[in-house]
């Protein structure tokens, strides 16, 4: 049956239509129509501007007739349209008054801010034509992919593993050796690495479709090109990036993007979104038209008195994420984004940002954050903050919650980054690093759960230079070095970039170990920056977001170079996967608060049971009761991590195990690969119970339970070193019968 | 196996679609399988994928086959990217079907 609001009332130059609807904004497809509607509140009148695909002239404009508005919105259907060969965008009249906030253009052809497939950078790379009038294109899209059974994993948050990746970074390299490098597809042809990686969760910088061509220039160094290859700066909102697809040309990149979650989540891999909410690609008052600034530049943009751009992003501009219309956007993104890609969590850049009022004042309760903390759609999707912006507010630990709302723990890695070191005054504060940071998150009922930990991430070092250098090198960057963090907190390890140094490379590779191993025995979510796990550098650049080439992109080489690092990586990964008494999803009791013997988390020392607090010390270990962590009834194992950042080796005595239980030693980064760590599940029985003897900057982790009735030779013969360090005789001290508290 | 074979022409996309899904449907509407003959083929939209995927749908809920014929390496790649390969069987010539 055919419903009598699907019926032409007008025509215009051949064209059937009729009043559209205004819900939902953007372009849909109804029956044999498409529904146009568009949002503004200062324009006068709108015309919908319809090309044939990739022309530059239009072969129709529509002006939307008066009874086509209803309020603020202008809506139209139009009938029989080959919406696949043409593409549609809008021109708003209005007042250009900058002092008032309005810059209406006429002259202007504006993508829809709700486009849900965007043209015009569609072969990465590509030179765009910049005479064509209309650059960033809007089309209507294929939303009708075939999941089957697929849904977002939900996966505990506790339990994920995260791996930051940039799609094309991860497999541009000569040597990653896919058939679609730098793509959606690309990926896809390496879940067979993640998953021997073992991390269930990626993390993709910026795919909502950006311009790699917004301020690219040839390097003043050596004329090499440099793109905007990171994609902080949206073009579009709801919108794969074309050209990070391999079938981009043919427009079919939304079909790979959602072929690509579909195998993720069917391989048990999740996927968060880094989204950049804070800002477009417009730009300040020089920027391009693209849309927003256009369609309602009052709306869309927080604005000075006199008109100008708040640039609390940084990049010229900031958008008005707390006007009810633009925060609705954002809301309608997120979801689209969790109803039809099947997103399993977001990243929000500079989320700081998104907790200003119109006047870039912080507010207590943002209604944009907590709108997002109890929407429906998004209920169980994973909402990760970074929580700063460039404006000078950092709310790490602060960050309005409701609950919900996980961080980028930025003092988990200064942290970390400095007692890697050796820094001295740090032992208190990477205490509470190691435990989920109490101080931050214990508050409001946030948990464990809310702090996302990382030593590593886009911004800054790699782990490999993170140990290579003392100071960034990003003269390639073509901004003279000045761009780029500069307090670091790295240390190269006596020698300023790469060297042929035996002695040095080995203390490097100990120290990733070193990292590694803090990361994967902490409290909280961690995330690896990819690369890591091979060792990647980008030659000291910390800054890497317009390297287009061996600096940015993953050298698939360091698999082999660095085989030990990608040993360790995958086997300390498993470990944390394999042990729940790692992984809490609410802060510890420090006590042993269900009478099982020992508190769930006890420190210590080189002496058991007596942390150093000293300013200078860099001697610390704890020890978890795996019987606070059952699975099934069943309890996990007792776990020692001796922690020694000083450059002299030290003696760690050993608290006692319950009886019937004996010390393994799962790891030891002081120690040459394949020594260096085992297979979780395989550890070797320690000959001495009573004390390790840990090397200078190294860490050991012990595994306490019941020794295996037959010892597989498993791990390889210990050499004479790790034989020292288990034979060393010191009677250990008996663990108090009842611990009530031991700090 | 009451069998037909469709011969699909040089481009399945949007100005094709509709008279290539009406006329593929009606072979599975009398109940045949059908072999869609894609050797002439070298362009498939995102409309013409659904117009396979489609008619695989309306196969399979009246347990009715349709397999590939002669696809190009390149219409192939594209399918298996964008997540439409799987539903089908592959065949190189209308004979290697039987």
């Amino acid at each position: 049956m055919q419903r009598v609001d699907l019926f032409p009332t007008h025509e215009f130059e051949g064209l059937k239509l009729r009043a559209g609807r205004p819900y939902p904004f953007g372009a849909t497809v109804i029956g044999n129509a498409v529904n146009f509607s568009i949002y503004s509140r200062y324009a006068t009148a709108c015309t919908l501007v319809l090309f044939h695909n990739h022309e530059h002239e239009p072969f129709v404009e529509i002006p939307f007739y008066k009874e086509f508005r209803i309020g603020n919105v202008f809506s139209m259907m139009v009938f029989d349209l080959d919406y696949e060969n043409i593409e549609y965008g809008f021109r708003m009249d209005g007042p250009f008054n900058p002092q008032e906030g309005h810059r209406f253009d006429k002259t202007k052809i504006l993508m829809d801010p709700y486009a849900k497939l965007i043209v015009g950078r569609d072969v990465w790379g590509t030179p765009p034509d910049w005479n064509c009038p209309y650059q960033y294109r809007s089309r209507v899209v294929f939303d009708d992919f075939d999941w089957e059974n697929d849904q977002p994993l939900e996966t505990p948050v506790n339990d994920l593993v995260i791996y930051e990746m940039h799609v094309r970074n991860f497999t541009c390299g000569a040597a990653a050796g896919v058939e679609h490098p730098g793509t959606f597809a690309g990926i896809a042809e390496k879940i067979p690495y993640l998953k021997e990686l073992g991390v269930n969760c990626v993390e993709l910088m910026p795919i909502h479709e950006f311009d790699e061509f917004e301020n690219s220039k040839p390097s003043p160094v050596d004329g090499h090109m440099l793109y905007n290859v990171w994609g902080y700066s949206n073009v579009g909102f709801f919108a794969p990036k074309a050209a990070y697809a391999s079938t981009g040309r043919f427009g079919m990149q939304v079909d790979e993007l959602k072929n690509l979650i579909k195998q993720l989540h069917a391989n048990g891999i999740e996927i968060i979104l880094d989204v950049v909410f804070n800002h477009t690609a417009e730009g300040n008052e020089n920027g391009p038209y693209i849309s927003y600034r256009g369609i309602d530049n009052k709306t869309y943009y927080m604005l000075t008195p006199d008109g100008y751009y708040f640039n609390f992003s940084g990049c010229g501009n900031t958008l008005n994420c707390n006007n009810p219309n633009v925060r609705d956007m954002i809301v309608e993104s997120l979801r689209y984004w969790v109803t039809d890609y099947h997103i399993d969590g977001f990243r929000f850049d500079l989320a700081a940002i998104l907790g200003r009022d119109q006047n870039g004042c912080p507010m207590s309760n943002p209604p944009l954050l907590e709108s997002l903390a109890h929407d429906p759609i998004l209920g169980k999707t994973k909402l990760i903050a970074e929580a700063w912006d460039a404006g000078g507010l950092y709310q790490v630990g602060s960050f309005p919650s409701w609950g919900r709302w996980a961080e980028w723990n930025g003092k988990y890695r200064d942290a970390i980054r400095r007692f890697l070191k050796g820094d001295e005054h740090v032992l208190q504060d990477v205490k509470e690093r190691l435990v989920g940071s109490p101080d931050l998150y214990a508050s409001q009922n946030r948990g464990i759960k809310a702090s996302v930990n990382f030593i590593t991430a886009h911004d800054g070092f790699t782990l490999m230079d993170l140990v290579s250098y003392n100071g960034k090198h990003n003269e390639a960057n073509g901004e003279d070095n000045r761009d780029g963090e500069n307090n670091n907190n790295s240390w190269n390890c006596g020698w300023e970039g790469e060297c042929d140094d035996p002695g040095i490379n080995f203390l490097r590779h100990q120290q990733i170990k070193n990292a590694i191993s803090l990361l994967m025995v902490s409290q909280g979510i961690p995330m690896v920056l990819s690369g890591d796990e091979m060792g990647n550098t980008q030659f000291g650049n910390n800054n890497a977001y317009c390297q287009d080439n061996e600096i940015g992109w993953l050298d698939w080489n360091n698999l082999e170079k660095n085989a030990d690092l990608y040993r360790f990586f995958r086997q300390i990964i498993r470990f944390r996967r394999q042990h729940k008494v790692l992984r809490y999803e609410y802060h510890l009791g420090y006590c042993d608060f269900r009478n099982l013997g020992y508190p769930d988390i006890s420190w210590h020392g080189v002496k058991a049971w007596e942390p150093a607090s000293g300013y200078n010390n860099l001697t610390l270990a704890f020890m978890l009761n795996g019987r606070y962590a059952e699975t099934d009834g069943q309890p996990d194992d007792f776990i020692y991590v001796a922690m020694n950042m000083h450059w002299e080796m030290h003696g760690f005595e050993l608290p006692q195990l319950p009886e019937g239980m004996q010390w393994h030693v799962f790891a030891n980064t002081g120690m040459a690969s394949p020594n260096d760590i085992c297979e979780p599940g395989r550890e070797c029985l320690a000959e001495n119970q009573h004390e390790i003897l840990v090397g200078g900057r190294s860490m050991m982790i012990m595994v306490g339970k019941a020794p295996a009735p037959v010892v597989e030779a498993t791990v390889p013969e210990k050499d004479s070193s790790e034989k020292e360090t288990l034979e060393k005789e010191t009677p250990a001290k008996e663990a108090p019968a009842k611990e009530s508290k031991k700090k | 196996m009451n069998t037909e074979v469709y011969k699909v022409g040089a481009v399945l996309d949007s100005s094709t679609s509709k008279t290539e899904q009406q006329n593929i449907l009606a072979l599975l509407d009398q109940g045949k399988n059908v072999i869609l003959d894609l050797t002439e083929c070298t362009y498939v939209s995102s409309a013409g994928l659904r117009v396979m995927l489609y008619a695989y749908k309306v196969a399979a809920s009246s347990k009715l086959q349709v397999l590939l014929v002669g696809v190009s390496d390149e219409v192939r790649d594209v399918m298996k990217i964008t997540g439409f390969a799987q539903f089908f069987k592959y065949f190189d010539t209308v004979e290697d079907c039987k």
